[in-house]
């Protein structure tokens, strides 16, 4: 059977899944579509909550990411992962106490103001818009490279499949689809890892891998990882860095960023008690660790993987010639994900670190390097990674379905989280609060098809900027919404009027600060400043900022309050009720 | 609740204990031991590199599990004795 004949069937495979379970979820009121019913089981939600944070970016780039930062880049590990304990202490207990459907329902209730929940708003699309994009983009790689169709037309597949379980069902078909495609994406992930570590270490376990010794060389495997890269000039892979700062700021943003994101939040809607809602943020982050520990693993040794591939005999020796490279070069080139330039004319594949000077002026020029010559994009590591270690045909179906299933099931979350802002927060909080039950569905399933019709478009037109814009997504929901929830259930002293100028001055405090650097709504030439550390204020990247805009938040929500007026009684008691579990009983309306 | 403001409020200033100490340990782990006091770990080894790796790369998240599912447990307990919890 060829390869292509085995990634349908994968892929259609699940596609089908999907669609059944779509069938059966199907959504029968306005609270099934927005929070599945309310019962879902917390290991349930904790399993749909994974593929749902789960993205593309996880998926298919944090690998390709780490391996390419080492230690530097451990960031993501923490900041993706710590934000659950935040959720978990800070938010999605009092907010399912709570016991609405939409997260600017709660800002706007709270602050007793529409213009705080319009804020919410706006802030919730913004972020979930630009999150989506990527999804849309990382599912089109994987369609135009495994099923070798057209992006456009693996967009518009995927498209389908979106709209049918997710117009259906609402959060209900969402919540059942999830579970499958977090089962398909975690098998996607680790059975190649397990392999690959089998392969270089003898441990099964990739995370127990990563820490032992490298079977070839009988050197712990990421001393054996430092000493190929530095023989080619690269910095050692477990090098510490000098900017503490930006790295505790970028985590801290990473981390804030993913306890304020509201397709996550409204996850925790679904689950009948508050102390469910507790649990299943844990039970979240065990799914999430399958993945988020089997990562690093993945990154160091597909580095080790790669260099060995271009210099089997050692470092020090040739590397292989152009003509004898194995076959997934070859097929990634074609996706130019891969590009081969012979810059010394050898008919050989130098790959080293042109960057580094003092290589470049020794030992490459002794060699007669003249550049690096083999360009590969993060993105390919996890998705090459079945060819590289050499593994069956039915892994890589596996994988092109895992990488489908993380981008579609982020995408259906945040594509929930739009259409109920819409339909919810828009049209029965503000344009036809008289809408009836039947009404608001019927709205809420067309702002589905809305959104992810918009979504689509934006997927196979992707502006220029996508790969900035998910910096953009963390510091709206770091610098805006995280706080104006934490303040509206910690403080009762927090009134409209402060809440309303802390969200808009760490929004506007963020947004400045990122285009400055990255040029102003992105658009290329309009930066005031050179984006790189040496203009950063005190080494600050753009990407750091947002932790920075939730303090400014902070402190302006609390100043302004307390030189205003104290929120009414009926406020100081809703705040006093979120506090205390008893009498949830289910999400509802009113 | 309303009646037993006093409960109330002790119920409340037990959360945040409980949510103050574990952020303690949720800071000290990832911002400490694998970012800012890695340089001090550095003489611990652990498979081929230092302690402040490992925690960046596996302890942190180890730690965060741990922690929600502590939290959880202690507080689960913590709204019964308060008779807060629900049915």
């Amino acid at each position: 059977m060829s390869q292509f004949a085995i990634n349908l069937i994968f892929v259609g495979g699940s596609f089908l899944l999907y669609i059944l379970i779509a069938i059966w979820a199907k959504a029968g009121s306005t609270k099934d579509f927005y929070v599945a019913g309310g019962g879902v089981h917390p290991i349930t939600n904790g399993m749909a909550i994974g593929a749902d944070w789960m993205s593309a970016a996880s998926f298919i780039s944090m690998a390709g990411l780490i391996a390419a930062g080492g230690y530097a880049n451990s960031t993501f590990l923490m900041g993706w992962t710590g934000g659950y304990v935040l959720l978990a202490m800070l938010l999605a207990p009092y907010l399912r106490k709570f016991g609405k459907f939409t997260v600017p329902e709660f800002i706007g209730d709270r602050f007793y103001s529409k213009n705080a929940r319009l804020v919410a708003v706006v802030c919730l699309i913004v972020a979930s818009v630009t999150y989506v994009i990527g999804q849309m983009a990382g599912a089109g790689v994987a369609f135009s490279r495994f099923l070798e169709v057209e992006a456009t037309t693996g967009l518009i597949i995927a498209a389908v499949v979106v709209f049918i379980y997710a117009v259906l069902g609402g959060m209900k078909g969402i919540t059942y689809t999830q579970v499958a495609q977090y089962c398909v994406l975690i098998v996607a992930y680790t059975i190649p890892a397990v392999f690959i570590s089998m392969q270089l270490t003898g441990n099964a376990i990739p995370p127990l891998g990563l820490f032992s010794t490298h079977a070839d060389s009988g050197m712990p495997i990421l001393d054996k990882l430092n000493q190929v890269i530095t023989d080619l000039g690269f910095n050692e892979y477990t090098a510490d860095i000098d900017n503490k700062l930006n790295m505790v700021l970028f985590t801290l943003s990473l981390m804030i960023g993913t306890a304020g994101l509201p397709h996550v939040i409204i996850r925790f809607f679904t689950v009948p008690k508050v102390a469910d809602a507790r649990w299943s943020a844990g039970w979240a982050l065990v799914f999430i660790a399958l993945l988020y520990l089997t990562a690093p693993a993945v990154a160091s040794m597909a580095r080790l993987n790669l260099m060995t591939t271009i210099y089997p005999e050692g470092t020090a020796a040739q590397p292989i010639e152009y003509d004898a490279r194995p076959g997934w070069i070859q097929t990634w080139e074609e996706t130019g994900l891969i590009k081969f330039e012979d810059k010394n004319s050898d008919g050989r594949i130098q790959v080293y670190n042109d960057k580094n000077e003092q290589f470049a002026s020794t030992t490459a020029q002794e060699r007669g390097w003249n550049g690096n010559e083999l360009v590969v994009n993060n993105d390919i590591l996890v998705l090459a990674n079945p060819e590289i270690a050499n593994l069956p045909g039915w892994v890589i179906g596996l994988i092109a379905a895992g990488g489908l299933a993380a981008a579609l099931s982020t995408a259906a979350g945040l594509l929930l989280a739009i259409s109920s802002a819409v339909s919810h927060d828009l049209i029965k909080g503000s344009i036809n609060p008289n809408i009836s039950e039947k009404g608001e569905l019927l709205a809420a399933r067309i702002s589905m098809a809305v959104a992810i019709v918009v979504a689509t478009w934006l997927g196979i037109n992707p502006p220029g900027f996508a790969a900035q814009v998910v910096a953009l997504a963390f510091g709206i929901a770091a610098a805006s919404l995280f706080p104006a929830l934490m303040m509206g259930i910690f403080s009762k002293r927090v009134n409209n009027i402060g809440a309303i100028a802390g969200m808009l001055s760490g929004l506007i405090f963020t947004l400045v600060y990122i285009f400055m650097y990255k040029g102003w709504f992105f658009i290329p030439g309009t930066a005031n400043l050179p984006d790189n550390a040496a203009n950063w204020v005190m080494g600050i990247s753009p990407l750091s900022i947002g932790a920075v805009g939730a303090i400014v938040n902070f402190a302006v929500a609390f100043v302004v309050s307390n030189v205003t007026e104290e929120p009414p009684v009926e406020i100081q008691e809703l705040v006093e009720s979120v506090r205390y579990p008893r009498g949830a009983g289910q999400a509802q309306d009113h | 609740m309303s009646g037993h403001s006093y409960d109330a409020e002790k119920y409340w200033k037990a959360n945040l204990r409980l949510i103050f100490g574990s952020l303690i340990v949720w800071a000290l782990v990832s911002y400490g031991f694998a970012i800012l006091l890695r340089p001090m770990l550095a003489g611990i080894a652990v498979g081929g590199t230092d302690l402040g790796f490992w925690f960046a790369q596996q302890g942190s998240i180890l730690t965060f599990i741990a922690l929600i599912f502590f939290y959880a447990w202690r507080m689960n307990k913590i709204d019964e004795q308060f008779g807060v919890h629900e049915e």
